[in-house]
């Protein structure tokens, strides 16, 4: 028989057929499908996590000032879930979202993997030793050419072993000028210090107040301590405790509230002092308060503030002033606090002295459910750095009166000649972030300290790639409002990932690269040492614990601190900083803050970035809220993309036409608009900080700007 | 000459006989010879399908060392007493080292797989690279917890009656998806299954869900 193209056809039908009669295409179908689910090698490798059991280690948080405690789950080597530490005193087993997405900022490809040269414009990886002997050269270079107080540094942070040690280092080298990026922390303490004589932190007894006066504070928004603030925010419901929230948007925390004020923006100050005008008149505040100092003054301070002129400056109708004033005198412990959003930035000095002013008038100073002020930490008890001849004159020089002016000097290229970044991303935290950009690109010699690749460290000369804070111990100091503050260690949850350091060991070591009287200012050994010395006696129960604080009992005990305090510096702050708000025709332009999206030097993770509302943020593109009036006048329609413009820049934006903000206003999101990190948190949305104008407040002299005049022209 | 020309002259030739009888006969001898050809096809094929494949498809290995369940069983109780619970609610699975030098730190009896394990693995300290029959693929997840403790089912519903095996079976991996034999069944059609623990497939777990839950459960419960 000869195979012809018809029997070879009829050959391979009855082959087709009998395949198909044959469980071999199904099941190769399976698996094949399980193959390609599974797959392993280039270019995608599927993930598998390895299987095995759990261990888990406690630590502590330090993604925002809150302080939560955190026990995280490992398989093997690896961290797999960070879960709330139960009984911990902050948070007893609560964590937030940023808190939970804390591994995508250990793993993720933003980390900066070793030691980093720039070199024509371009990273080039260096070595550890000859990264710090280079800089130490430099430092030298500048130090012999007799201007050692050019030499200036920025923490992210204020307190703790780690910016002490950045900030003996400058002063070690011969510079005053060290800053932190200040927070409404440092603003409290500021008022805290002009008001009781000597500085200290704030803490609030939210769980035992019956009435709570937001002056602009996000506390479900990620102020304070965010999952207390939670948590105390749940027990109102059963408590009874009522909340009245400030604020031109109705964020969370206003629409959880029970009354929402929508007072003009930059006019909080302006309420408070009108709910002190009703409540001194109509004699509802405690007597204790008469026995501080300069009451008299206070007295006539508020009396200007009149209902019907706070309710033309503010916005707020009279009756509702006068009603508010009435509740909040009428409650058995209320409480008035202030910072707007999360708080991480500085409240004028006038509005906080007025928040503390009004909780003295209702004798809600160191009482059960009112502010407590404690004092600051003082574990940090270090002998004084060793000075030789050419620090001693660079100290003696007078510093730079504060960051905004620093990075004004720097700008001209000179004043500055090293900048030191600690864990700070002022080129996007700080407003006017454009000019800010510009000032840290003309330092000659920048060394940023980061784990992450963010928009300071791009503009940096080295980058000196730190352990994250998964991978190290060290002291975590908590203020964030807390009844008592407390100080936690953070430690080593898995070993480091790369090539990075620890911050203290890093400064340590190049203290010893600079020699001499520097290297003399670090006698110890290295970081763990350096801990370890610093808390001497208490370091076996910080260790142990994860955390010391102060008794109830030590931390109440002063309680007749009311009649010690002085309303003068309050007098003086609103004789320099009245008139502020001007009348503008132009809408205001009002950042605002969400748990979904970090904020400070943390790029939002992309677990956080998930949950954001395409109202707010829709592929690269955010939404800024403005009232439908607002929108009318301007002739903008909901979802529109207009270009707002503003004294400090310009930004495309979508418009959300809704009635959950003031008229006049126009909100946006802080948080976005990163152009460092990598493809999965840059390029989303505007960052407002390069919106917002810096407002040196004239008090304090922290930059306190949080609202702008803004233009829409349709893009 | 041309094929063209062959052609029309058939054509002519064909036209002027007339004869239906003597092009029947070859139109016959073609349609059973392709009849025949078809079959061969169709059982060549069947017998690929249903025996070569099955045996191409699986590689077949021997576990490291020979272990009798049903002598463990005896002298150390239930599954649980090697297969446990860990504190934490996660499942331990194959017992690891650990577990075994409890008792095997040096030999106890006189079998010489025992030997071999001793040596091999108890000695220098290294985990036996056992070959688990019933191992998922990474992308299913699975709660014992939730099936054994808060279920109640026995362990013998979806693995049989191991307890009783007194050899390990060899191991049979899929050569494609690297997977076990036992996953989808020995019956490679997939069709005849006697018992619930003959295959643990998706359609398994979801055929058990439907019957004792009222629903096949969603996507996300497994595939996270």
């Amino acid at each position: 028989m000869k195979i012809d193209r018809r029997s070879f056809l009829t050959l391979v039908a009855g082959g087709a057929v009998g395949t198909a009669l044959s469980p071999l295409p199904f099941k190769l179908m399976d698996d094949i499908s399980i193959w390609s689910q599974n797959f392993r090698g280039l270019p995608i490798e599927v993930p598998v996590p390895e299987d095995g059991p759990a261990t888990y280690v406690d630590s502590v948080c330090s993604l925002c000032p809150g302080g939560c405690g955190i026990s995280v789950r490992k398989i093997g080597k690896r961290a797999v879930k960070i879960e709330g530490r139960p009984g911990y005193p902050v948070n007893d087993g609560g964590v937030c979202l940023l808190g939970i997405s804390g591994l995508q900022l250990l793993y993720g490809p933003w980390r900066v993997t070793g030691p980093r040269k720039k070199v024509n414009g371009k990273w080039k990886p260096v070595s550890w030793d000859q990264a710090l002997s280079e800089i130490a050269d430099r430092l030298a270079d500048i130090r012999n050419s007799g201007r050692p107080h050019s030499i200036a540094a920025i923490s992210g942070r204020a307190k703790g072993t780690v910016p002490g040690l950045l900030k003996r280092f400058v002063s070690a080298a011969g510079s005053p000028n060290f800053f932190n990026i200040p927070a409404n922390d440092d603003a409290y303490s500021y008022a805290i210090g002009r008001m009781f004589g000597r500085a200290g932190a704030v803490g609030f007894d939210f769980e035992n107040s019956d009435f709570v006066l937001c002056l602009g504070s996000g506390i479900l928004d990620g102020w304070g301590s965010p999952v207390r603030m939670f948590q105390a925010h749940s027990s109102w419901k059963n408590s009874g405790t009522k909340t009245v929230q400030v604020e031109p948007r109705l964020s969370n925390t206003a629409a959880k509230a029970d009354a929402w004020i929508p007072a003009k923006p930059g006019t909080e100050a302006d309420l408070a002092l009108g709910l002190a005008n009703v409540i001194i008149r109509d004699g509802m505040y405690n007597r204790q308060v008469e026995r501080g100092r300069a009451f008299g003054r206070l007295v006539k301070l508020v009396a200007d503030y009149t209902p019907a002129r706070v309710s033309a400056t503010t916005g707020v109708k009279e009756e509702t002033i006068e009603k508010l004033a009435a509740q909040f005198a009428a409650a058995r412990r209320p409480l008035a606090i202030c910072g707007r959003g999360k708080g991480h930035t500085p409240s004028p000095a006038r509005e906080v002295m007025a928040t503390i002013a009004l909780n003295a008038l209702m004798g809600s100073i160191n009482r059960s459910g009112g502010m407590i002020v404690s004092p600051e930490f003082d574990y940090i008890k270090w002998d004084e750095p060793v000075l030789d001849q050419s620090a001693r004159t660079g100290l003696s020089a007078s510093p730079a009166g504060t960051l905004t002016d620093l990075l004004k000097q720097a700008a001209d290229g000179s004043s500055v000649q090293a900048l030191f970044l600690l864990e700070a991303n002022p080129a996007y935290t700080m407003h006017d972030a454009g000019t800010v950009k510009k000032a840290i690109d003309a330092v000659p010699l920048v060394v940023s300290l980061s784990s992450y690749m963010d928009e300071s460290s791009n503009l940096a000369d080295y980058i000196l790639p730190l352990h994250s804070y998964l991978e190290r111990m060290e002291d975590v100091p908590v203020t964030a409002a807390l009844k008592i503050p407390l100080v936690s260690l953070s430690k080593p949850v898995v070993e480091p990932l790369y090539d990075t350091r620890h911050p203290g060991d890093v400064i340590i070591q190049l203290a010893r690269e600079m020699g001499g009287s520097i290297s003399d200012s670090f006698g110890w050994d290295n970081y763990e040492a350096c801990l370890r010395q610093t808390f001497g006696a208490k370091w076996a129960k910080l260790s142990a614990d994860g955390y010391i604080r102060k008794s109830t009992l030590e931390t109440f005990i002063d309680t007749a601190l009311t009649g010690r305090m002085d309303f003068t510096p309050l007098a003086e702050a609103c004789a320099n900083s009245s008139g502020r708000q001007k009348n503008s025709k132009d809408a205001l332009l009002v950042p605002y803050d969400s748990m979904r999206i970090a904020a400070d030097n943390i790029g939002t993770p992309p677990f956080c970035l998930k949950t954001v509302s395409d109202r707010v943020l829709k592929k690269n593109m955010i939404y800024v809220d403005v009232n439908p009036v607002t929108a009318r006048k301007a002739g903008v329609a909901d979802g529109r993309t207009v270009t707002l413009e503003t004294p400090a820049g310009k930004a495309v934006v979508m418009v959300n036409v809704t009635d959950e903000v003031a008229p006049g206003v126009v909100a946006m999101p802080r948080g976005f608009g990163h152009t460092a990190y990598d493809d999965y948190i840059k390029g989303k949305g505007v960052n407002v900080n390069e919106l917002l104008m810096p407002e040196e407040d004239p008090v304090s002299g922290f930059d306190v700007a949080c609202v702008t005049p803004v233009k829409f022209t349709k893009a | 000459m041309s094929a063209l020309d062959d052609k029309s002259t058939d054509a002519s030739a064909s036209g002027g006989t007339a004869d239906p009888g003597s092009q029947d006969s070859p139109k016959d001898k073609g349609g059973l010879a392709m009849l025949i050809t078809f079959i061969i096809g169709l059982v060549g094929s069947l017998v690929v399908g249903w025996v070569v494949f099955p045996k191409v498809l699986y590689s077949t290995r021997e576990q490291p060392i020979q272990f009798n369940h049903a002598l463990h069983v005896e002298e150390a109780g239930g599954c649980d007493s090697c297969h446990y619970f860990r504190e934490d609610g996660t499942f331990a699975g194959v017992p690891t080292l650990d577990a075994c030098v409890d008792c095997h730190e040096s030999a106890i009896g006189d079998s010489e797989e025992e030997a071999k394990f001793v040596e091999n693995y108890v000695e220098p300290g290294i985990e036996v690279p056992w070959l688990v029959y019933s191992r998922q693929p990474d992308c299913v997840f699975f709660s014992h917890a939730a099936h054994v403790k808060k279920a109640g089912m026995d362990c013998v519903t979806c693995h049989g009656p191991v307890g009783e095996s007194t050899s390990l079976k060899p191991y049979q991996e899929n050569r494609i998806s690297g997977y076990s034999r036992d996953i989808w069944g020995y019956d490679i059609s997939g069709i005849f299954k006697k018992h619930e623990w003959d295959s643990m497939k998706m359609d398994d777990c979801a055929r058990c869900h439907e019957r004792e839950t009222g629903s096949k459960g969603a996507c996300f419960q497994c595939h996270k």
